[in-house]
């Protein structure tokens, strides 16, 4: 079959799943079934994303197949148009979506099993949509097109977040997400906007054509690019619009490891790798993309080593990461963060997975109620190393190039400083990822050792007890590896991740740009360092935790309060949109229904007035159509 | 007699039945008023034709009996079940769409 009914098969396929569990009842109580059938789709559209894969690298040699139909025409033909752009990125960008969306899928039917059918149902249809809309995003071949997916997929997001819509800080981490994604959303809007409005186009091969011939006006194009990257900002959680995406833990597990670890908030990155040529034209916003990629690389990076809810310190983990790949894209290699995107997505899904095997086994997300889990759960804890070695970076694990090529990247690219931040963020990686490794699968569980509770913050916010899934046996004695079902996802990523490692360091993808000799060492060097330093405070104990919390105690006492950036937010809130709201409310009440309340009195006034007009005797009626023909009669007369 | 004398007694006849339409103030009373009138149109009809040569009016005239025919009937129905229903037939008494 030719590529593009391939990646069509593959894009549509859940699609229909979504629509048929959505308009039929019966499909979407039966649970079990809904699950089954959107399973079917999304593996379908796997083993056609393959295909298509295939046939777009293999035997068109990898040059890009536009592909699309108009949709909204006008005087010039078609205003907009719909369709598929393949290329390398996109259809190696599907294949991610739909192997992760596919093992998720498989691994939510066992973690999901104790939700009731109806719920399962609306799990399993908005799991389609969103593989949906993410391959949307994905295929674009223009901005509008794009844009519309995106929205898609943050609906998606905000849907799946607040699936257990009835404990209120998963409503209101839903509403969260939603919101600080729309507010980046509207700037991506605008941009796109005023980009057409520049160039007179949305699609990317033309606007593609228009930037390497230097045809797009170079004047306001640093505002539509900046504006862009807001949208990516929101999505790909960048400093300072990241605080929705801890928050949006409190969804399911899988839907974290899919939609906030390895797809959807790596459309961002994917947005900018795709316009990589325009953002070349505006040097001042990609090294502002850098310089923030870095800094919230860094900020998140401190920010997870003093959580204790392993699904939260995934999330920073991600935040920080995605600041890895900006930093790269920022500094104009967008290859090398676009490499750390994928294996990132295949590595994080893993970890989110595993995580989420552990919290399904002792239900509760706190490291404090976990403990030598290595003994009781042997698979996962293999998976989970696994994944925590690709995280840090060490050699022969998917994240060591993609990452060693990120930091080459930044410093070919001339940024030492977010170099140096990117350096530290590595060595804080190391460090908080094997510190939940050894506390939760390898140390005792004494809550006293981790050394700050939730409870001596005094942040309610921090707390996060998911033991309301009613997991059966969900305690740390009964723990124990999970059915086949959900490791069975684990040990296929566990594989790739090492697969692409070992596939990776053997061979180096050739760079766009010279990294200096020292820079391997350094990079594993510094990922070691924060291996011995978890292990020597976590493992051996030789190095006491509270005296090194005691040590940042500033930092420390910061970073438990998210550097202030909730409440910083939510002063902004309550100040500034809560004054306005009371403003215009002001003037709703008072001014606005004041008019409409004068008009209304008015009407009824008149109205009981005219009313005495009506006698309601037939023989009155009787005058007044008389002398109604008379006075028409006179009128029509001095008309003429 | 000329046409003249015909329209008059038309006029006149029309005159007396909106006169009588307008005061009486028993509902048949007010029927038989327009009775009145609409003959004094058959009237005008029937002079017009017969001055003319033309017959058209005079057809018109006897489809016009035929609906009048109808009309009585149906206005005597309503008469009849006003009056069962307020037990009055007088004009002024039934004033049930004053506002």
């Amino acid at each position: 079959m030719a590529p593009v009914t391939l990646e069509l098969i593959a894009l549509l396929l859940p699609a229909a799943s979504f629509v048929l569990i959505a308009v039929l009842p019966p499909l979407r109580r039966s649970g079990k079934g809904a699950a089954w059938f959107s399973i079917a789709c999304i593996v379908a559209s796997f083993v056609s994303a393959i295909l298509g894969w295939r046939a777009v690298n293999g035997e068109h040699g990898g040059e890009a197949i536009h592909a699309a139909w108009s949709w909204l025409p006008s005087a010039q033909g078609s205003f907009a148009t719909i369709g598929v752009l393949l290329d390398w990125q996109s259809t190696t960008m599907l294949l991610l979506v739909t192997l992760v969306a596919s093992l998720v899928q498989i691994y939510s039917t066992c973690y999901l099993s104790d939700e009731p059918a109806p719920a399962l149902g609306r799990y399993y249809a908005l799991q389609s949509l969103f593989a949906f809309s993410m391959m949307g995003v994905v295929l674009a071949p223009n901005l509008l097109q794009l844009f519309i997916c995106w929205e898609l997929v943050g609906i998606c997001s905000c849907l799946l977040v607040g699936f257990w819509y009835r404990k209120p800080e998963a409503a209101r981490a839903a509403l969260k997400a939603f919101w600080i994604t729309k507010a980046g959303d509207v700037g991506l809007l605008i941009g796109i906007v005023l980009l057409h409005g520049a160039t007179g186009t949305f699609d990317l091969v033309e606007l593609r054509h228009l930037a390497e011939t230097n045809a797009i006006p170079l004047a306001g194009l640093s505002v539509m690019t900046f504006c862009i990257y807001l949208g990516a900002m929101g999505k790909s959680a960048q400093f300072p619009l990241h605080v929705w995406l801890p928050d949006a833990m409190e969804g399911p597990t899988p839907v974290s490891a899919l939609i906030h670890a390895a797809t959807m908030v790596t459309a961002g990155v994917y947005l900018l790798t795709r316009l990589d040529w325009l953002f070349a034209l505006t040097p001042g916003v990609l090294a502002f993309v850098a310089w923030n990629g870095a800094f919230t690389a860094l900020l998140a990076a401190i920010l997870a080593c003093v959580q204790t809810d392993i699904k939260r310190v995934l999330a920073y983990s991600t935040v920080s990461q995605l600041g890895y790949m900006m930093a790269a894209i920022g500094a104009g290699f967008a290859g090398a963060g676009f490499l750390h995107l994928l294996t990132h997505g295949i590595f994080k899904a893993l970890l989110f997975l595993g995580a989420g095997a552990v919290i399904h086994a002792v239900g509760s997300n706190d490291v404090a109620d976990m403990g030598r889990l290595a003994k009781k759960m042997p698979q996962t804890a293999l998976v989970f190393v696994v994944g925590t070695l690709s995280l840090a970076g060490v050699p022969l694990f998917a994240g060591f190039v993609s990452k060693e090529e990120v930091l080459g990247a930044v410093w070919a690219g001339g940024f030492a400083v977010p170099f140096l931040l990117l350096l530290l963020a590595a060595f804080l990686t190391a460090f908080y990822m094997f510190r939940i490794v050894f506390l939760a699968f390898f140390g005792s569980s004494r809550r006293s050792v981790i050394g700050h509770r939730s409870s001596d913050i005094g942040h309610p916010g921090d707390s996060h007890d998911t033991a309301h899934h009613g997991h059966g046996a969900g305690s740390l004695a009964h723990a124990h590896d999970a059915p086949w079902l959900m490791t069975g996802p684990l040990w296929v990523l566990a594989l790739i991740a090492m697969a692409i490692g070992i596939y990776l360091t053997l061979h180096v993808p050739v760079p766009e740009f010279e990294s200096p000799m020292w820079l391997t060492p350094s990079a594993v060097v510094v990922s070691l360092s924060g291996i011995l330093l978890a292990w020597l405070t976590y493992q051996r104990r030789a190095i006491s935790a509270d005296r090194l919390a005691s040590a940042f105690g500033p930092i420390r006492y910061a970073a438990l309060r998210k550097f202030w950036l909730d409440d910083l937010f939510l002063a902004i809130y309550r100040s500034v949109l809560l004054t306005f709201a009371r403003v215009i409310g002001w003037l709703d009440r008072y001014f606005v229904d004041g008019i409409l309340n004068v008009v209304s009195a008015w009407t009824l006034e008149g109205g009981d007035r005219l009313r005495r007009m009506q006698t309601g005797k037939v023989q009155d009626y009787v005058w007044a159509l008389g002398f109604g023909l008379l006075a028409l009669m006179a009128w029509i007369g001095v008309a003429w | 007699m000329g046409l003249q004398a015909y329209l008059t007694l038309s006029a006149v006849v029309f005159c007396l039945g909106l006169f009588g339409t307008v005061t009486r103030r028993n509902t048949v009373g007010i029927l038989l008023g327009i009775e009145l009138m609409l003959n004094a149109v058959n009237i005008n009809f029937v002079a017009f034709s017969r001055f003319r040569g033309v017959d058209t009016g005079m057809v018109f005239t006897l489809f016009a009996i035929c609906i009048t025919v109808a009309e009585v009937a149906l206005g005597l129905a309503i008469v009849i079940l006003l009056f069962r229903m307020r037990k009055t037939a007088t004009a002024d008494h039934i004033d049930w769409l004053k506002g």
